[in-house]
């Protein structure tokens, strides 16, 4: 039990960066809109995150400056893959790509930095509950914030207008449209927000996580949230579990590195991208025997309003 | 006044030519400006990328030795994209190639130069290929996400290769550097004119011919093609996707992996950390510009050439990390996707006193 209670802390703190992201990217594609850029929204919130917070002192600040700026990056995508009818996939590599480069330029003056970062604050009465307690309850507000997310997109998706208007125009736009929902507003405002929530993802990382700015330091979480979204089924309660499942095949694979063992590290490494694929394929086989597969029907592919099909 | 969007009915070859011709030109522009919001000179920097790349003999060859993998990796991408499967990995796949040719001199060394090429020849191909065919063969039996396999696998190989030469191929004689030792003679491709431009040219330029044969005249390009567009069709014509899906990632992944393999055995002469530049990535960029056409990935590919040659110079001479070549890539490819709008639509003035006889969009 000491070995496992850590290590399950552990797994909520390190996949609290992938569960921000996965809901992000959840509520984009819910409106029909695939952004992959995941990995270079995340590292341009990690790096606004880290320079806001540096520079004004307040890590609060720099969460709101992060979710700006991936909301920023989310309009670009919009852009491309509403109003000019791009390919998805490209815009997203693109701002995969982009958000690298301008991340580890940008930051190339703040490497080596660290700030106080987010405390932890353990919750009253709740932090005393044995595991649950110390698992769940011995955090920092930013992870506090993600679980009321988790509940709010689950309440979102499924009891309220918006929510259903959103998921009108990512499974039909066409009926959307007709409804007279605006299908371009739509996609628009849900691909800046989905953005901004995953660079607020991306800012864990630097904010709570490691406290310091690294290039490169998201090393792959935006691909694998970009996974998890279908282990997940587009189901925010399953993104939850999806993300602290990641989480703790990290905080396993650290914790045994550190213990000093005969495997590899390289070879411990690989353990969080192997195990996507496996999750990936176990999902995929399992999809149409009996699963409920969420994927939105119009995922990935543009609308045009005056083409009849 | 409104502003109306029409199809482009025709599309003449100018058009062909100015888009990417803009589309570059709108992406230095940008790139100039984010440089210039940076503290750093756009004129310098440009001036430097350009100086170093192109202004000597020396400059040139190694923009070209850089291009060298670029269209290999290029081609490599092209195919798969040109069946609309998303090969992500052609990075992962170029590890594994280097990684399968590097164990080919290890464990079968011969003194017989044309032998020992051969050997790490195949096995790169062997290697990368069935890499690349692992994805293939998910997406095609189970439809698993082939962007997200391909991805995760790149993790994997890099993993691979760091296991190699950190552990046991390490060099012991290397001080500590992770590297294997270096390459026996018979195992180096031949180089050219005295520059480090090496054997993988020829490949270089036969490939792309090759495969602009195969697409453009044979049965199987052509149903390639047809797949890409039109999977339904295809299969209604009697054509196997699934078979076929498998089939163009392993020559994929294959030609990837020989691209890892001319990369080793023709220029860096021994498998170290890092040894590729994110050319699989630059691959995707190549193959994009390129409008998926072989022929045009080898002069898109001299361009990328370029950028990267000058990457690394902006990375000694203006400190600026080597990961800001990727703003520039992503830069290119959004306006790229932007010029593609330019050639599919028109845009069409309609003046105020026009009323709208049907609502546009």
């Amino acid at each position: 039990m000491e070995m496992i209670i850590p290590i399950l802390t552990a797994a909520v703190r390190s996949g609290t960066p992938i569960l921000y992201a996965t809901l992000g990217e959840i509520l984009t594609e819910k409106g029909g809109i695939l952004n992959l850029g995941l990995e270079g929204i995340m590292l341009m919130g990690a790096y606004t995150g880290f320079s806001a917070a540096y520079s004004t002192g307040s890590a609060w600040l720099g969460v709101a400056a992060a979710f700006l700026v991936g909301a920023l990056m989310g309009l670009v995508h919009a852009f491309i893959c509403v109003s000019l009818k791009g390919n998805q996939v490209v815009s997203g590599l693109a701002l995969a790509m982009f958000g690298t480069g301008a991340s580890s330029l940008l930051g190339r003056n703040f490497v080596g930095f660290t700030i106080p970062g987010l405390p932890r604050i353990s919750v009253p009465i709740l932090a005393d509950i044995p595991v649950i307690g110390p698992v769940f309850f011995s955090h920092d507000a930013l992870t506090y914030c993600s679980y009321g997310l988790v509940i709010f997109f689950c309440w979102f998706y499924s009891s309220t207008r918006p929510g259903l208007y959103l998921r009108a125009v990512g499974d039909n736009p066409r009926a959307a449209d007709a409804m007279g929902i605006s299908v371009a507003k739509t996609r628009y405002f849900y691909t800046l927000a989905g953005a901004g929530i995953v660079a607020v993802g991306g800012a864990y990382m630097s904010l709570a996580y490691t406290k310091m700015w690294g290039e490169l330091m998201t090393a792959g979480r935006g691909w694998i949230a970009v996974a998890l979204v279908i282990f997940a089924i587009w189901n925010p309660a399953r993104a939850a579990l999806g993300a602290y499942l990641f989480g703790g095949v990290e905080a396993f694979q650290l914790r045994i590195q550190t213990a000093g063992t005969t495997i590899p590290t390289p070879v411990l490494m690989m353990l969080p991208y192997l195990m996507t694929i496996g999750v990936l394929l176990f999902i995929s086989i399992k999809k149409g025997k009996g699963i409920i597969f969420g994927a939105p029907a119009s995922l990935g592919t543009p609308f045009f309003r005056e083409e009849r099909d | 006044m409104r502003i109306k969007v029409e199809p482009r009915l025709t599309s003449t070859w100018k058009l062909s030519v100015a888009i990417p011709f803009f589309s570059l030109a709108a992406a230095i522009l940008s790139g100039g400006v984010f440089l210039f919001f940076m503290g750093v000179s756009p004129l310098q920097a440009y001036r430097a990328i350009l100086t170093s790349a192109l202004g000597d003999a020396y400059g040139i060859s190694e923009t070209v030795v850089k291009a060298i993998p670029l269209i290999m990796a290029g081609i490599a991408v092209m195919l798969s994209f040109t069946m609309l499967i998303w090969n992500i990995g052609a990075e992962g796949q170029i590890f594994m190639g280097a990684i399968a040719a590097t164990a080919m001199v290890r464990f079968f060394y011969t003194d017989n130069k044309i032998v020992m090429l051969l050997l790490m020849f195949l096995a790169a191909a062997a290697a990368g290929g069935i890499w690349a065919a692992i994805a293939g063969y998910f997406r095609a039996k189970w439809n698993v996400n082939e962007i997200i396999t391909t991805l995760m696998l790149n993790y994997v190989a890099m993993n691979f290769l760091n296991y190699f030469v950190f552990g046991p191929w390490r060099d012991p004689s290397s001080l500590g550097f992770p590297m294997t030792p270096p390459f026996p003679d018979s195992a180096r491709l031949p180089v050219f004119w005295g520059t480090r431009i090496h054997g993988g040219l020829v490949l270089a330029i036969i490939l792309p011919l090759l495969f602009w044969v195969i697409l453009k005249f044979t049965r199987w390009g052509y149903e390639i093609r047809v797949m890409g567009e039109n999977p339904k069709a295809a299969g209604f014509a009697g054509m196997n996707y699934l078979k076929n899906v498998v089939l163009v990632m392993f020559i994929s992944g294959a030609i990837a992996g020989i691209a890892g393999m001319c990369e080793l055995s023709g220029l860096q002469g021994r498998l170290q950390h890092g040894f590729s530049g994110g050319y699989g990535f630059t691959a995707i960029i190549v193959a994009w510009l390129a409008r998926l056409h072989p022929i045009a990935i080898i002069f898109v590919s001299f361009l990328m050439g370029i950028l990267l040659v000058g990457g690394e110079t902006l990375q000694i001479v203006m400190r600026l990390p080597l990961s800001s070549v990727m703003v520039f890539q992503g830069l290119i490819l959004f306006f790229v996707l932007g010029g593609e709008f330019f050639r599919k639509y028109t845009l069409r003035i309609i003046p105020a006193k026009d009323t709208p006889r049907k609502e546009g969009a």
